[in-house]
């Protein structure tokens, strides 16, 4: 087992290492910092004393192990917008979105596991003809619109929750709500097939042999098997929550990475932009690498081999 | 009174093409400690009775009865929770046919076991252990102790069937149902499972119900039988009775499909037709289209049961006439030798895998094949024998070509086959495969598919090679309407034969077949076989033939080569091989090898 992880987390540095390869190149080449520090209308010699300044005129790959040598140091560089240290930016934003992508995954969880398992209990009951229902209407609504109408319901008709920010639990409600409802979908219809297959499977036949049914046949024989493919999607989502909180805090104006993000992107940043891409990636390959020690932990095949 | 009575049970399956009728007006009965075997081939409804007895039928099939009673008690009338909790369990017990599938993978042998007996309360979770680990070792599970905390896929198949064997003997059942328990396993670990479960039986007082296609597996170890064909009990009597005078002309056809592991070889009985569609509910004889003795009344009405309780059977014909049309089958002159010719040879082949444990795991060597050399002469059957994992298919595709040997030489009419062009090569050999099912392509009508070959080695118009398609169809026995048809549209045999056909397309000097039976019914094999041995007879083929059953060695084989562990242990002429193995290894699989005594069943078939 910890040799499994050992190697799991290997190929994930391999992974994370790429990833700040290609975004650092994928920035500094397609676009000019210097640039987008002076603005359009510059003139060459305050372009040149920008990249003298700012390190810029030395060659690429001298600045990509310079810039790497300082991430693994904690030092990000220094924001062209904001005027201070990068990692201090994101490390005051990162936990409201850590907060929002949570609980956005813990309402996907909490709707499409429960709806998925009925609706592959009885398939093509009226149960499984809801539950579809529900997904397809989650997979057509856009994220924006459906922001819009939850707080146009919810807190301007009947003022339960608040509008915007991000100050109490009570803030944090409609956004989770909103952003957890876009991965409803994929994870409820998984749940299904997942759980329709292993219900058909010899096994469950054994156990209802056994003497077997109802919760105890679900919870104890089927739901363990149906489950692992689902694991591996979920940690997918929980890195697209990161992602996606870009135009959900816009909506809800809650200052998190997401909005940073836009921010930066907006004041061409390039060291903030830099920084959010890698963490966001890393948090991709932190939930594969999490997907994969969990599904190591549920199913013996893979650890034991 | 019986344990069980069982009056006139009908299941259907409701599938988009309208109600299937897999199970019709079956009724069966079993006394405390007796043991059943309902015998048929695929489709025959055998499996569906045992499904609607322990209310385990798939969700789109529904079922009736009369009556179906359990010591008296009317189980229609029981609801769902008090069937699962009195009857599932401590009654009525079952052992599926997919050792490999039927145990979950996530969870240790060992909860698997004791959960059911703990959950009802019958024994405590230290006595449910202890009664697991005694039940292991008593189905002979070696330490028995450490297998608790193991999982399912640490076990070989074998081992898996034993530890269902012992989880279903937990809870101590009434009747245990088992339904093909061997045959996905081993010849050498069928005869041992089968075995046991007759031990078992003994000791513990048990009724069994077994389901079966294998008419040798019943007559060592049933009482009484049932006879399934096309969803109706069609024979039903006392073991012995049923076996030695069929009566009932499917037992009888089905008797002489069988090969047998000895004496002089005879030409099998191959039933013809396919089995019929059961969407109709069919108002006649349901054997009728494929019966040779036929009669207008059999298609007009449904035939009356005739015999008494001890052996009856759903037939018109009168002991006398089936007697009468009874004839000794052909005696078949088995090829001694083939031509001192070498069609094919191998010298000193061997194929090692190299394998690791995940990314950064030492390397593993294995020797799936190991010094092995063989040569097949021209005209000759030659038989590779060897259980799974003995590395016969292994040493089959590096004769085809299609893996290349870690050392050694293979040497095809001469010629080395890493020197030839691939075309070059599979105009030489030709392979059919064990699966009829998935290795022709469904999207290619039987012309297409037999001129396959034909088209893609560029030979002959496209007039040319629908000809050469026909004269193989009719060369496999296929009818010339099936041309156009697809591969969906027929029964296994028939698809085995268009392997066959596309295979000889190109006039291969030899063939290599690939277990090309173990999928199909017996009287499917025997049709099968009985053409494989007229084509080696009127063509003078030859072929390779992998197969793990003494049976089809002994019907159509000249020669006889057996592996064990990558190595050859044994080669020589069949006869000699299979009256007088020189290995014990050999020995064991004859001797494991369910046989049937036929010659018992002929003669007093005859009495009056």
């Amino acid at each position: 087992m910890l040799r499994y992880i050992l190697q799991r987390g290997a190929l994930a540095l391999a992974v994370a290492f790429t990833v700040s390869l290609a975004t650092f190149f994928l920035l500094n080449v397609a676009t000019d910092p210097a640039y987008a520090i002076a603005g359009e209308d510059a003139t060459p010699e305050v372009l040149a004393q920008i990249r003298e300044t700012y390190g810029l005129d030395r060659p690429l790959a001298t600045r990509y192990f310079d810039w790497l040598g300082g991430v693994l140091t904690g030092d990000f560089g220094e924001s062209y917008y904001w005027n201070k240290p990068v990692a201090e930016l994101v490390a005051s934003r990162a936990p409201t979105t850590i907060a929002l992508a949570l609980s956005a995954l813990s309402v996907t969880i909490l709707i499409s596991i429960p709806l998925g398992a009925l609706a592959a209990l009885k398939p093509n009951s009226w149960a499984d003809r809801f539950a579809l229902g529900v997904a397809v209407s989650a997979q057509a609504v856009p994220n924006f619109w459906l922001g819009l109408i939850m707080i146009i319901l919810f807190a301007v008709t009947v003022p339960i929750f608040p509008v915007s920010g991000d100050d109490t639990w009570l803030h944090f409600v409609l956004p989770a709500f909103v952003l957890g409802a876009s991965s409803v979908p994929a994870v409820m219809r998984l749940t299904r097939t997942g759980l329709i297959e292993v219900m058909d499977s010899d096994y469950i036949r054994t156990a209802r042999s056994k003497g077997f049914r109802g919760m105890p046949l679900l919870t104890r024989h089927a739901m363990r098997n149906a489950i692992l493919p689902v694991v591996s999607v979920l940690a997918v989502q929980l890195g697209q929550k990161f992602g996606g909180s870009v135009i959900t805090e816009s909506i809800f104006a809650i200052n998190g990475l997401g909005r940073l993000a836009l921010e930066s992107i907006l004041g061409s940043d390039i060291p903030t932009v830099q920084m959010l891409i890698f963490v966001f990636a890393l948090v991709f390959v932190a939930m594969n690498l999490l997907a994969d020690i969990l599904n190591a932990a549920l199913d013996p095949r893979i650890r034991i081999g | 009174m019986p344990m069980l009575e069982i009056d006139n049970l009908s299941v259907s399956l409701d599938l988009p093409a309208g109600p299937l009728h897999a199970v019709r007006d079956v009724s069966l009965s079993l006394d405390r400690g007796e043991s059943l075997g309902i015998v048929g081939e695929s489709g025959s409804g055998k499996s569906m009775s045992a499904l609607a007895l322990m209310r385990l039928l798939p969700r789109r099939a529904g079922m009736t009865a009369d009556a179906m009673r359990f010591d008296g008690t009317e189980l229609t009338r029981v609801d769902e929770a008090t069937f699962a909790r009195d009857y599932l369990g401590p009654k009525l017990g079952m052992i599926f046919q997919e050792p490999m599938t039927s145990l979950n993978p996530v969870y240790r042998i060992g909860r698997q076991l004791t959960e059911a007996s703990v959950r009802s309360g019958k024994l405590s979770a230290s006595a449910a252990r202890e009664r697991a680990i005694e039940l292991l070792d008593r189905v002979g599970i070696p330490e028995p102790r450490a297998r608790m905390a193991q999982y399912p896929h640490q076990l070989s198949g074998g081992q898996r069937q034993r530890v269902m064997i012992a989880m279903a003997l937990m809870m101590e059942p009434d009747l245990l149902i088992a339904d093909e328990p061997t045959t996905a396993l081993d010849v050498t670990v069928q005869a041992q499972i089968m075995e046991l479960l007759a031990d078992l039986r003994r000791e513990m007082g048990m009724g069994m119900i077994l389901i079966t296609h294998d008419l040798a597996v019943v007559a060592r170890n049933v009482d009484r039988v049932a006879v399934m064909y096309g969803g109706e009990v069609v024979e039903s009597g006392a073991a012995a009775s049923v076996l030695r005078q069929p009566r009932h002309p499917y037992t009888r056809a089905l008797l002489g499909a069988i090969p047998r592991t000895d004496g002089p070889v005879r030409k099998l009985e191959a039933i013809p037709g396919t089995v019929p569609s059961l969407y109709a509910r069919p108002r006649s004889c349901v054997f009728a289209p494929r019966c040779a003795q036929a009669r207008p009344e059999c298609t007009a009405s449904r035939p009356p049961v005739q015999g008494d309780a001890d052996h009856w059977r759903r037939c018109v014909l009168a002991d006398a006439e089936l007697r009468a049309a009874q004839q000794a089958p052909e005696v078949i002159e088995r090829a001694r030798t083939g031509a001192a010719e070498t069609a094919l040879e191998a010298r000193g082949v061997s194929r090692v895998f190299q394998s690791r444990k995940g990314l950064f795991g030492p390397p593993h060597e294995i020797r799936a094949v190991d010094n092995v050399d063989l040569s097949v002469h021209r005209g000759e059957i030659l038989a590779l024998v060897g259980e799974s994992g003995s590395g016969k298919s292994t040493l089959a595709r590096m004769l085809l070509g299609l893996d290349a040997p870690t050392s050694g030489e293979i040497l095809l009419d001469g010629i080395p086959v890493s020197d030839m062009a691939p075309m070059d090569r599979a105009g030489r050999v030709q392979p059919i495969f064990q699966d009829p099912y998935s290795s022709l392509n469904p999207r290619r009508t039987l012309a297409e598919i037999i001129a396959r070959p034909l088209a893609l080695r560029g030979e002959g118009d496209a007039g040319a090679r629908r000809r050469k398609a026909r004269e193989m169809m009719e060369l496999v026995r296929l009818p010339d309407r099936l041309l156009h048809s697809y591969p969906s549209q027929l029964s296994g045999g028939q698809r085995q034969r268009v392997a066959i056909a596309r295979a000889l397309v190109t006039d291969p000097r030899m063939l290599v077949c690939d277990e090309p039976t173990s999928a199909l019914d017996v009287s499917v094999q025997a049709q099968i076989l009985n053409l494989l041995s007229e084509l080696q007879r009127d063509l003078g083929l030859t072929c390779l033939l992998i197969t793990h059953d003494m049976a089809v060695v002994h019907q159509i084989a000249t020669r006889v080569a057996v592996m064990l562990n990558g190595q050859l242990i044994e080669t020589g002429l069949a006869e000699d091989v299979l009256v007088r193995p020189q290995t014990t290894y050999t020995r064991r699989l004859l001797a494991a090898a369910p046989r049937f005594e036929h010659d018992e069943a002929a003669s007093e078939d005859m009495a009056p």
